[in-house]
């Protein structure tokens, strides 16, 4: 049963990884985006906002299962191919970045309005400030939010096995469901159990150390 | 230093500043008094930009604020410290940090920073917290290192807005003294935002009075305080209380007669029984000036005031 497990525990982590790392990075300027255009923000475009705004909400909206489907053309055109567990990573990845976004962009709002216009005041440029005032204040907040994408991502992987992506949630359905191998299901299900919870228990430590 | 003419704002529709005109001094601590919404931050903020304005001019040295680009405006400001209500400092930085990143963003080396960080938290009495985070401090000392980094890039105005609302009143005088420390150490002009009479009356030289937006007070601090206009008396919230029959007659002492004895002496003179129905003293920049009323007989009227008259006493009957 390892050799089963073994692997799929490593698709699973891999495909995790992977595609919140990269949804990091586009949730991640979406949200500056959004920031920065929303309303009163540093560079108020309402137009720009409300299209992202728009974009987003779609996205977010997709049935995951769907959206994989949908998204068969692109990841063939970025990978070469629309099966596998790499294949699997786009989907997820654009799955993940519009949560993300809308994370990130709440951690920023959040931050003190005051504390902006100081920075305002002594002639910060709206960059500084996004990056060396905001970002600085939201960073706990934004662990918390990289954190909870992490696990949802972790989740969403266990559709992965539609696209031929393995991992875990796969062997649960493969073995657990259709061959009645109850222990097996048992096992995928406490591994998925230990991995939320190494994540979640990783998280909290980062945000505790980062919060003053 | 600062000049301000007819200068308007509207939000929307509404006009929150109406017609105002003032000339602040280089190294005058000058407060702009008011309720909320009277439109005193409002006005404090087209100072350094922060709010733009419709028509009229505000002059800061030679420089139209409104005339200004976006990134002049940006070098502008560094000339314009200012600071908040609520301190404004990032959580997640140390004191030291917070007071090093204008200096940060503006490119300083290490060594500069260093040096002009350390020399203003001693200014400000912080010198043993610079590895502190503002939750570990009190308001009071929240305060004096949003002050150091306001000072930082050596501005010659200071911006202070509502400052020392959020403190308890020592804490409010404990602040207030270092501004006026800073004031008269390093020559910086003091443009203060307050609701509270008592920071106008222990600190600033000038006041400007807002209501909704428009001037109804504009004076050397002394004077306002002095011979309230009724405009001032009703802003204040207070008006005497005095007998109806008999007249009374309100006399005013400036600062440098206060303390002389001048009723006891008219008694005497005059050989007459007055009865003193109210009166007030009060410390201002450190002067001490009040008012008191006195209820006469209506048959002495003319006997007292003509008394009063060859004394150099300011007076008005009520």
């Amino acid at each position: 049963m390892t050799d089963i497990l073994l692997p799929a525990l490593g698709e699973t982590v891999y495909m995790s990884l992977v595609s919140t790392f990269f949804a990091v990075l586009i949730g991640f300027a979406l949200a500056i985006v959004l920031i920065l255009t929303s309303k009163d923000g540093l560079r108020e475009n309402l137009k720009v906002y409300s299209i992202l705004d728009v974009v987003i909400n779609t996205l977010r909206s997709f049935p995951f299962i769907i959206l994989m489907i949908v998204l068969f053309p692109l990841t063939k055109f970025l990978i070469g191919k629309s099966i596998g567990t790499t294949a699997a990573i786009i989907p997820l990845t654009i799955g993940a970045a519009p949560f993300i976004a809308r994370l990130i962009e709440s951690a920023l709002k959040e931050v003190d309005k005051g504390v902006v216009e100081a920075a305002k005041s002594f002639g910060a440029s709206d960059f500084q400030i996004i990056f060396k005032v905001m970002l600085v204040e939201a960073l706990p907040a934004i662990i918390s939010a990289i954190t909870l994408t992490l696990i949802t991502v972790i989740g969403f992987s266990a559709m992965a096995g539609a696209v031929g992506g393995g991992g875990l949630g796969d062997v649960a359905i493969k073995y657990g469901y259709y061959r009645f191998q109850t222990d097996t299901m048992i096992y995928t299900v406490l591994i998925l159990v230990a991995l939320v919870q190494v994540c979640q228990s990783l998280g909290d430590y980062l945000y505790k150390i980062t919060k003053k | 230093m600062i000049s301000i003419k007819n200068l308007n704002k509207y939000y929307g529709d509404i006009k929150v500043l109406n017609n105002i005109s003032i000339n602040i001094q280089k190294g005058e601590i000058f407060a702009i008094v008011g309720h909320s919404g009277a439109g005193k931050s409002t006005l404090l903020r087209c100072i350094n930009g922060l709010e733009d304005y419709k028509d009229g001019s505000l002059l800061v040295g030679e420089k139209e604020i409104k005339s200004l680009k976006k990134e002049e405006l940006r070098v502008f400001r560094k000339n314009i410290g200012m600071i908040f209500q609520h301190f404004s400092l990032i959580q997640r930085k140390t004191v030291f940090d917070n007071v090093a990143l204008p200096m940060e963003l503006w490119g300083y080396s290490k060594e500069e920073i260093t040096k002009k960080v350390k020399d203003l938290l001693s200014l400000v009495g912080l010198e043993h917290k610079l590895d502190s985070y503002p939750s570990e401090l009190s308001g009071g000392q929240k305060q004096r290192v949003a002050i150091a980094r306001a000072l930082t890039l050596d501005p010659d105005v200071l911006l202070s807005d509502e400052a020392t609302s959020a403190l308890d009143p020592n804490t409010t005088t404990s602040i207030l003294n270092l501004l006026k420390e800073i004031n008269e150490k390093l020559n910086i002009t003091i443009v203060i935002v307050t609701h509270e009479m008592e920071v106008v009356k222990q600190i600033a030289q000038k006041a400007l009075l807002l209501e909704h937006g428009n001037i109804i007070g504009l004076d050397d601090t002394e004077e306002l305080f002095l011979k309230p206009d009724e405009k001032m008396k009703e802003f204040l919230g207070e008006n005497e209380v005095v007998p109806s029959n008999g007249v009374n007659v309100k006399l005013y002492f400036p600062k440098d007669n206060a303390y002389q004895s001048f009723i006891t002496k008219m008694a005497r003179e005059l050989n007459m029984d007055f009865n003193i129905v109210w009166g007030k003293l009060e410390e201002i920049n450190t002067h001490i000036v009040g008012n008191m009323v006195i209820n006469i007989e209506d048959k002495n009227k003319n006997v007292v005031l003509d008394y009063i008259k060859q004394h150099d006493i300011v007076w008005e009957v009520l």
